[in-house]
């Protein structure tokens, strides 16, 4: 499947969200995740189906101002 | 002490976590500077990363409040969407609200502003809205459901200090009852200090102490400055003079010719 994780195009096997982190080594109860825009819980993750073409975005805590 | 949206604040001075040298000269500045709140915010992650793992890691160790950003969103949707990632890994409805309107100014984009703060608010979120000086928008913000505001001083970063003090002034006098939290320009502890003897709230502040030569110093003295400044508003400041006046007694005076 190609999606676009963090603003990389990616070909990878994965059919849901929690997949998809699992596969890229991305753990921890710290990261955020949205598909198209849209928050996605890390709850659903596991059930979240992705689709071709979806565009993901795996966010950290990191320093603000 | 400061009471804030039912939450009692023992300092007036919110820090960013931005642009220190060290993690630990950050852990040292806040808390020299005594601020009971400090503002994070939301990047993406590497793949197998664990930067956002270290520095919620020593977020939490602060022991202050957190207040997230949605900085360098510059739509609603992307705001709205930042905040709601925001809530989920911070575990608050604080949110600083931003929706930058231009990339040279930093300025907000006050009308995607007030939609994306009326859509948090409608969330159930408590939102801090970066705003400037207007009244009609600080209105408008306060209508869509914000229970506080954050008007800049000057530009993001510029450490100009206060540019519009009648402006400033205008504010608080319209809306007396509202937290007013200066956000965003403030370069010198006496920059703080003046806008908190003008009646503000508190002061939000990160460049000028993080970019200070010694950022644990500037801390402590941005901390003192701003007391100072409160204690200077309710203790009533005597109001300027054209004319000079004596302070010493005139009565009594010897008379030698």
């Amino acid at each position: 499947m190609k999606l676009i994780v963090n603003g990389q195009a990616l070909e990878i096997d994965a059919s849901t969200l929690a997949e998809l982190l699992a596969a890229l080594d991305y753990e921890g109860d710290w990261l955020a995740t949205a598909v198209n825009s849209d928050l996605v819980h890390k709850v659903n993750r596991a059930e979240f189906q992705l689709s071709d073409g979806d565009r993901i975005e795996i966010l950290s805590p990191m320093q603000g101002g | 002490m400061f009471e804030l949206l039912g939450t009692t604040l023992p300092s007036r001075l919110f820090l960013g976590t931005a642009q220190y040298p060290s993690p630990a000269i950050l852990a040292d500045a806040v808390q020299a500077s005594g601020t009971s709140v400090v503002t994070v915010s939301l990047r993406r992650e590497m793949a197998g990363g664990r930067d956002g793992e270290k520095f919620w890691s020593l977020i939490r160790s602060l022991g202050t409040r957190i207040l997230p950003n949605t900085a360098g969103c510059h739509s609603v949707k992307e705001a709205v969407t930042t905040a709601k990632m925001a809530r989920e890994v911070f575990g608050t409805s604080w949110i600083k609200l931003e929706v930058i309107g231009n990339h040279d100014t930093l300025q907000p984009d006050v009308f995607g502003l007030v939609e994306a703060a009326r859509i948090l608010c409608d969330d159930g979120f408590a939102v801090f809205p970066y705003t400037t000086d207007d009244l009609i928008v600080a209105q408008r913000l306060l209508e869509a459901g914000c229970k506080v505001l954050m008007p800049w001083c000057a530009p993001i970063g510029s450490a100009l200090g206060p540019v519009n003090i009648p402006a400033l002034r205008s504010m608080r006098g319209h809306f007396p009852g509202v937290p007013l939290i200066v956000d965003a320009g403030l370069g010198r502890p006496s920059h703080a200090a003046t806008v908190m003897e003008l009646g503000f709230d508190a002061v939000l502040l990160n460049t000028a102490v993080a970019r200070a030569a010694d950022p644990v110093g500037m801390a402590r003295a941005f901390g003192k400055a701003v007391d100072a400044g409160r204690e200077a508003f309710l203790s009533g400041m005597l109001e300027p003079r054209d004319v000079a006046v004596p302070s010493t007694p005139t009565i009594g005076r010897a008379v030698f010719s």
